[in-house]
């Protein structure tokens, strides 16, 4: 397990997602309204690019005819059969037994404990005055 | 919405398949609307663009509603140069044809003029999508295989058309698709069937039509999901019509695949019909063999999107029961409900039999072995 600095936070706004492969693994980490997040890009049904789906709710029912629809934002549906995921856990509301997708830890670090190490920086600059996204890996 | 910082991740990564593989399903699109144009006559243009369509069914135009994903097509299939899925063949041959070897691909256009109440514009666009699939898919990549789309409504044009593409071999079947106006074994459709027999070109009966028929043997659902399973009931009606009105008996040498509708469902059919046919073989006399041996020797089958029991072996006794010999590989590029190759078998099939079912059997059936 290593620590990666894979963006300044301020490159990496809520909304947005950044792609990137890290020891040949395809991930993507998200913020969602300021909360980051990390997945292994690859869906564990059929093995399309999980994270390039679409972020939708969660539409549950206790009973027929009540729907919740909740969460939103947090689950992420695969572009090929539109698989659902918790971004939190990684977790399958279709198959819950069967799959998970491979959840990363995601933090913000300060750019002064991130010049320490142990982190590994890719090909980021690292200077003190910043804030840096960090997934461990 | 979520906006990324990257413009698209790398082809889906699945495991590479190296051993190449037939894809009996692909699915061509148009990158504009009148992308066709070149290939109508002037007066069409302007026909469509004053009165339109006119087809049998309301909200044809596909997709009439969001099928699950965007134009019912991977999210992760949208050429870089623009344009829908499906409709660059430099992108599907980076994404899809030379990552999963694929060594021959079915073209099925979709949105044909099939269904179209006006005849003559109904086959002046399929002949034109005739063209366009030489012109931009099968002239440019050898691996890619047309299908002849016909003005399924009228018979006599139908086989016309298929007279026209008779020996070329940028073609490799007819198709029609499974919801037409009527059963697609009665009379009005026989002159498509012999014109394919005569041209040695099987005929391919895709899920979904315009014949204005609800996707349900019971009426219009409510959701999408019945219709993803209504195409196996459609498809059922149309091989039932088949062979009891005799097309086998008139065209003996006629063959025909049925396109993205199951197959785990045929053995019962085949076993339904001949248990009824047994008391009731007075009513359609000139049946000289039990149904199901018609199903057997005439009927081959894609597998997209595969039947997906919870224990594989029984996967493998459906196929046992259909044959090895008859199921033809598919994965429907670019469409949501794409079947990856390297997934869909599970282990314990021998060489031979992954052998057929991924390739040979296309190579035999389409002529190209």
């Amino acid at each position: 397990m290593a620590r990666h600095v894979i963006a300044p936070v301020d490159e990496l706004p809520p909304g947005t997602r950044k792609f990137l492969t890290i020891d040949d693994r395809p991930i993507a980490v998200f913020n969602i309204k300021g909360e980051f997040f990390g997945l292994l890009n690859r869906c564990p049904h059929q093995g399309a690019a999980l994270c390039e789906g679409p972020l939708i709710g969660l539409a549950q029912s206790s009973d027929p005819g009540e729907i919740e629809y909740t969460r939103l934002g947090e689950i992420i549906r695969c572009p090929w059969h539109g698989w659902e995921f918790d971004i939190r856990t990684g977790q399958s509301y279709c198959e819950p037994k069967r799959f998970r997708a491979r959840a990363y830890p995601v933090n913000v670090e300060p750019g002064s404990s991130v010049m320490k190490g142990p982190y590994v920086a890719e090909t980021i600059k690292v200077s003190v005055e910043s804030d840096y996204v960090v997934v461990d890996l | 919405m979520n906006v990324q910082f990257r413009d698209r991740p790398g082809p889906a990564s699945s495991a590479s398949i190296k051993t190449a593989i037939a894809d009996c399903d692909i699915h061509p699109a148009r990158a504009t609307a009148s992308e066709l144009y070149p290939y109508l006559a002037k007066r069409w243009h302007a026909h469509l663009e004053t009165y339109g369509k006119h087809p049998y069914q309301g909200m044809m135009e596909g997709p009439p509603y969001p099928k699950a994903q965007p134009n019912a097509s991977r999210r992760d299939a949208y050429p870089p140069e623009g344009g829908p899925q499906g409709s660059s063949l430099s992108f599907m041959q980076k994404q899809h044809l030379d990552p999963n070897n694929v060594a021959l691909g079915v073209l099925n256009p979709l949105n044909t003029g099939q269904g179209i109440r006006n005849h003559d514009l109904s086959g002046a666009i399929c002949s034109a999508i005739n063209d366009w699939q030489i012109e931009k898919w099968t002239s440019k990549d050898s691996r890619l295989k047309g299908s002849v789309v016909v003005p399924n409504e009228d018979g006599v044009a139908s086989a016309a058309e298929i007279r026209k593409r008779a020996g070329d071999k940028n073609f490799v079947q007819v198709l029609l698709l499974s919801r037409n106006v009527e059963p697609i074994g009665q009379r009005r459709y026989w002159p498509i069937y012999e014109a394919a027999q005569e041209a040695g070109l099987p005929v391919g009966v895709h899920a979904f039509g315009f014949g204005g028929n609800p996707i349900t043997a019971s009426g219009w659902p409510s959701f999408y999901i019945e219709e993803m399973v209504g195409h196996s009931q459609c498809q059922q009606t149309a091989l039932a019509s088949l062979v009891l009105e005799g097309v086998f008996e008139r065209y003996p040498k006629l063959n025909m695949v049925m396109i993205e509708a199951g197959f785990g469902w045929a053995p019962s059919l085949a076993w339904r019909l001949d248990k009824t046919f047994e008391k009731l073989r007075s009513e359609v006399p000139y049946l000289k063999r039990k149904p199901s041996e018609y199903i057997s020797d005439h009927i081959w089958w894609t597998t997209q999107p595969m039947e997906d029991p919870e224990r594989r072996e029984h996967l493998l006794q459906m196929i046992e029961w259909i044959g090895w010999d008859k199921l033809l590989f598919a994965t429907d590029y670019p469409h949501w409900d794409y079947d990856d190759p390297s997934r869909v078998l599970p282990a314990g099939v021998s060489d031979a039999n992954r052998q057929a079912f991924y390739l040979d059997n296309a190579r035999k059936l389409y002529g190209l072995a």
